[in-house]
């Protein structure tokens, strides 16, 4: 068509049509696979410690697993994971205190006070702080903050769930601030100037206007860091012991179920055994504990929702 | 260019404009801005994109400060006290000078809670009196009647023009005596924009309008008094019948007949 290029023509020509349309098939079969991938490991986790802790339970009853005494290598050996619960719940309560105020505080500053450049550079260094690994802040909890905690609580053990509960919570902190930012930075700019608009102080409006849009978001991280609190390990393994008396004394030692299966995977139990099994049962106990709190995440989550 | 009539008493002016300069950074938005906004009036600010008129409004409660980069000289006075002193408190200002947004802006709330926001702010807390200034906004909006049966539904469920008429609603719950609009019936229908339009004839018994549109008719149907930006400067300020009938500016003449904008 006098010299100009024809690009109708140009598009028919190239077959690009039909291998863009092949291709798309073949790129969301993959994507499927990888998706399925998380799917079926986790049904494979779940399918094993059902089984294992079946058999488990065939040999010791509900009512022993939800008893006082935890005693699994003893020459009559009992397998009750109160102690165990207990330890958890006072490990994660002790952490959720310190982060989810901390947290909070944190992510309020860098979404609606903190300037731009500084929010800038705050963000990526507590982000750092979330890349520490587990185990130096364990050992941080048992050498730095038990002998600190001492000088003032002198009844203080030397391996404890108040410092392992304490550390655990600063480790958390980065997790809820990040996230809890993330869901403040998303609420619309157009409903701080509604609000500003009507002679709110910049406090009024984040407390009024942007928490509760970004409730379910933050809700969501402080749900997330009870998670990671209860199945955090390594702090606890060190920093709080492995004593298996039932208490609720936080100065003392408590192990959790985490650290409980530390402890047999260890090579103590040999294979076969009623103890070996208990690691089961107490990992679909803490598997079931996990979901419950997602459960719980979601519901809250979409109860409280101010949608935007 | 401001057309003084000599028998305008001083405490009908609502805002005196004193050689007003504005820059983000480098650029400057507006350029010596002077004029009075008087009790009363519905005042309309038109002209082409850019050209400053929705910073001028955003100054006149200081939301444009907003803007980090924001650099201003020259003065405004509303009620004889000048806005930019240390000794004004932004928060008053505001509540005295509502705002209504381009976009329909409400709280992600029950239409109720978003009523009473700002009185609850202002130490309201009696949920008779929160329930009776609900009311009374909403009839003022002109939203009582579409609203009165869910006013604990979210916001959110209202169309766009319901959802505009209730941030009015919710700027009158806190009785202002200046309302601010920025383009506020641009992102509506025809037939909700004539509703705000009704709404706007009603509320000047009352208050006092400064209302920036695009829509140059809109202008002619609603306000007493235009003022012609262009290039962040005021280039005509006078009664709008005599800027759409005989506008003394060839550039204002150009702009109303379509000629550019």
């Amino acid at each position: 068509m006098d010299g100009r290029i024809n690009i109708r023509e140009l598009i028919m020509k190239s077959a690009g049509g039909a291998l863009h349309r092949r291709a798309d098939r073949i790129v969301s079969v993959f994507l499927l696979l990888a998706a399925s991938i998380s799917i079926i490991t986790s049904i494979g986790i779940v399918l094993t410690l059902v089984t294992d802790a079946a058999h488990f339970f065939s040999e010791v009853s509900l009512r022993d697993f939800f008893g006082k005494n935890l005693a699994p290598l003893g020459s009559n050996p009992s397998f009750g994971v109160l102690p165990l619960i207990v330890g958890t719940l006072a490990s994660s309560l002790l952490a959720m205190i310190v982060a989810v105020p901390v947290g909070l505080t944190a992510a309020i500053y860098m979404s609606e006070f903190a300037p731009a450049g500084l929010r800038n550079t705050l963000k990526p260094m507590m982000e750092v702080l979330a890349g520490i690994p587990t185990i130096v802040y364990g050992f941080f909890a048992y050498s730095f903050v038990t002998p600190m905690l001492m000088k003032m609580l002198p009844g203080l053990e030397a391996k404890n769930v108040l410092s392992a509960g304490l550390v655990m919570g600063v480790m958390i902190i980065p997790m809820v601030a990040s996230l809890s930012e993330d869901a403040m930075n998303a609420v619309p700019t157009a409903l701080r100037e509604g609000a500003l608009a009507l002679g709110s102080t910049k406090l009024e409006v984040t407390l009024k206007v942007v928490v509760p849009a970004a409730i379910s978001g933050i809700i969501a991280s402080f749900i997330l860091g009870i998670s990671r609190a209860v199945g955090e390990t390594m702090i606890v393994v060190i920093a709080s012991g492995s004593s298996k008396k039932l208490t609720f004394d936080i100065m003392q030692s408590m192990q959790t179920m985490t650290s409980y299966i530390v402890e047999f995977t260890g090579g103590d139990a040999g294979s076969g055994t009623t103890g070996y099994y208990s690691l089961y049962a107490v990992g679909l106990l803490l598997f079931i504990f996990t979901l419950i709190m997602n459960l719980i995440a979601q519901y809250i989550s979409k109860k409280y929702r101010e949608a935007y | 260019m401001t057309s003084k009539a000599n028998d305008e008493r001083k405490s009908d002016i609502v805002y005196d404009v004193d050689n007003l300069n504005l820059w983000y950074g480098n650029d400057q938005a507006l350029r010596d801005v002077t004029l009075d906004i008087k009790r009363n009036e519905v005042t309309a600010i038109i002209g082409p994109s850019g050209c400053g008129k929705s910073t001028f409004i955003k100054t006149l409660n200081r939301m444009v400060e907003l803007i980090p980069i924001v650099r201003t000289s020259g003065e405004i006075y509303y009620h004889g006290n000048n806005i930019f002193e240390k000794t004004t408190r932004v928060e008053d200002l505001r509540t005295k000078v509502g705002m209504v947004f381009q976009k329909p802006n409400p709280f992600p709330k029950s239409v109720f809670e978003n009523v009473v926001y700002g009185p609850r702010i202002h130490g309201i807390k009696s949920r008779k009196v929160l329930e009776e200034i609900a009311e009374i906004s909403l009839k003022r909006a002109a939203l009582w009647d579409e609203v009165k049966d869910r006013l604990h539904d979210n916001a959110y469920g209202l169309s766009g023009g319901q959802q505009q008429r209730l941030c009015i609603a919710r700027v009158l719950a806190v009785e202002p005596e200046v309302v601010l609009m920025d383009e506020p019936t641009s992102a509506l229908d025809p037939i909700s924009t004539l509703k705000i339009e009704d709404l706007i004839h009603e509320l000047k018994q009352t208050y006092t309008i400064i209302i920036v549109t695009h829509n140059m008719q809109q202008a002619g149907r609603i306000s007493e008094k235009t003022a012609f930006f262009l290039n962040g400067e005021v280039i005509e300020y006078d009664r709008t019948e005599m800027i759409f009938s005989t506008p003394k500016d060839k550039r204002t003449e150009d702009y109303i007949t379509g000629r550019f904008g």
